[in-house]
């Protein structure tokens, strides 16, 4: 597609483009470093997750008034009004994400005050799912990809049936030892973290589906419901 | 296709005098989704031997708010006037193909113009008070047309400068010249003499290009009103007020039609890149 003619519009668009990447990659960086704080009993880098937050929190206000400005001053229509209803909507996904790395974080330095626990085999597993989901919904941001937002969804499915299976293992280990309740309750955290981690990423996959198709695919079963009456 | 029945002799009109109507007004009838109006099939328009219009084919419901938008030169004018044959009056100008309202081919040769614009009224860019009163400026249209009393006169006059929300601003001045209402309010009388004759259609070219935001606020408040009761058609280069006012939008380009669907539709998820390269600002 060609440029705007207007060159200032075009470059206000790149910049909220580009900031949501830079505050996508601060949150993979996160979520990364949070799994690492937990599988490696490394507090000061759980630390170090929690500062970097006030940089997404920091990125989320700034794109935030990006768009209002670029919708108060611009008037969007068609893919840009899209583009930027979708960039307000996934800022409030990524933070979302960021503060559950952050929560993994403070789980991280929670279980580094006690004895080691065998973290459940499939933790790792579940954060690797998780952090898939949101490299991958970030690319089809990036690159306009609905084709590769759609693969999200398939993740979504993949990581719901990981953290219910990590739970009944977390389940039977207190049930067999109640000295690892604290721990495990600790680690079911950690997995229901990261399993929200895949439902925003799913949600910011379904948006980029939007942006990319003018096609809402969100919450099938509620559409075919009837509409509230509306108020005159 | 529409069903306008039941027609009735105390309920029709006839454009031209003599063999049965050429030209009905509709029953009053209850509000369709989409009731087609106006029907436009295969024109095409020349002046002398340039082609401005290609092949347009498109239905504009009644009693909705129609935009026809596209940058300058694109044909959007010219088709609005070939609505009420106003461009009978430019030299070698030749039409092919046909335009239908309620049914009836407005571009058959024996049509009666003059009752066609008593049906199809006109709102221009600038808008044209004539040198006379607030209240002549109104019922003009009425005076010529004949058989109004006076009386009629004063309620009709009322009635529409009431419809056109302009009553209350001129009431106690309406023996002064038009000529010193604002231009918001010259455009109000505009509308209001256009309703004054009770058209079915009111074509709109550009009504509020000269006109300040206030002013443009209260005349598509105006459109919005109005729309209950008259089919619009409305020329605009302002994007924005295309989308604010009309329920279905247009977009042509070097004299084709491009898409037309319904404005929401149109503004948020165009199907034809051209489309989406003229709203979205990335045109030349």
């Amino acid at each position: 597609m060609a440029t705007h003619t207007d060159k200032a519009f075009e470059a206000d668009l790149n910049e909220i483009r580009t900031k949501i990447l830079t505050m996508g990659a601060r949150i993979e960086g996160q979520i990364s470093a949070s799994m690492y704080a937990v599988t490696h009993r490394d507090s000061t880098l759980a630390e170090k997750v929690k500062d970097d937050d006030l940089e997404v929190n920091r990125l989320e206000v700034e794109i935030d008034e990006l768009c209002r400005r670029t919708l108060a001053l611009r008037h969007p229509a068609a893919n840009d009004l899209r583009f930027i209803t979708t960039a307000l909507k996934i800022v409030t996904d990524l933070e979302r994400m960021g503060d559950a790395a952050v929560n993994i974080a403070e789980r991280a330095i929670d279980l580094n005050h006690s004895t080691p626990l065998q973290v459940a085999n499939g933790l790792p597993r579940l954060a690797t799912l998780a952090q898939d989901a949101v490299r991958t919904a970030l690319n089809a941001f990036v690159t306009g990809n609905a084709v590769a937002a759609e693969e999200v969804l398939g993740h979504d499915e993949q990581i719901d049936a990981l953290f219910v299976e990590i739970f009944n293992q977390m389940l039977a280990m207190m049930i067999e030892n109640s000295d690892t309740i604290r721990r495990a309750t600790s680690l079911l955290s950690v997995s229901k973290h990261l399993e929200r981690i895949g439902d925003h990423a799913m949600n910011v996959a379904e948006m980029v589906i939007y942006m990319v198709r003018g096609t809402d695919i969100r919450h099938p079963r509620s559409r075919s419901l009837p509409r509230a009456p509306q108020k005159l | 296709m529409a069903d306008f029945t039941p027609h009735t002799p105390d309920n029709s009109h006839s454009l031209q005098s003599g063999h049965g109507p050429l030209f009905s007004i509709p029953a009053r009838h209850h509000r369709l989704d989409f009731v087609p109006k106006i029907k436009v099939n295969g024109l095409s328009l020349f002046y002398g031997k340039a082609q401005a219009l290609y092949d347009i084919g498109l239905e504009i419901p009644a009693k909705q708010v129609t935009a026809f938008i596209g940058p300058s030169g694109c044909g959007k004018s010219t088709l609005l006037r070939c609505m009420n044959r106003m461009n009978d009056l430019i030299d070698g100008v030749r039409i092919t193909g046909q335009l239908l309202i309620d049914e009836q081919d407005i571009n058959a040769p024996d049509l009666d113009v003059i009752e066609l614009r008593k049906h199809v009224g006109m709102v221009f860019q600038k808008s044209n008070p004539f040198p006379k009163s607030i209240f002549e400026n109104v019922a003009y249209g009425l005076r010529i047309a004949g058989g109004s009393s006076q009386t009629a006169l004063t309620e009709i006059v009322e009635r529409s400068l009431r419809r056109a929300a302009l009553w209350d601003e001129v009431k106690d001045r309406l023996d002064s010249s038009a000529l010193g209402l604002s231009g918001g309010q010259q455009q109000r009388l505009s509308i209001a003499r256009a309703i004054a004759v009770d058209p079915e259609v009111i074509l709109m070219d550009e009504p509020c290009s000269a006109l300040d935001p206030i002013a443009t606020a209260k005349i598509e408040e105006l459109i919005a009103e109005l729309k209950s009761s008259f089919t619009i058609v409305i020329v605009t280069h302002n994007m924005q007020q295309a989308a604010r006012t009309s329920d279905r939008t247009a977009f042509f380009y070097l004299g084709r039609l491009i898409e037309y669907k319904e404005t929401a539709e149109l503004f948020t998820n165009p199907s034809v890149a051209q489309t989406e390269e003229y709203i979205t600002g990335r045109f030349g």
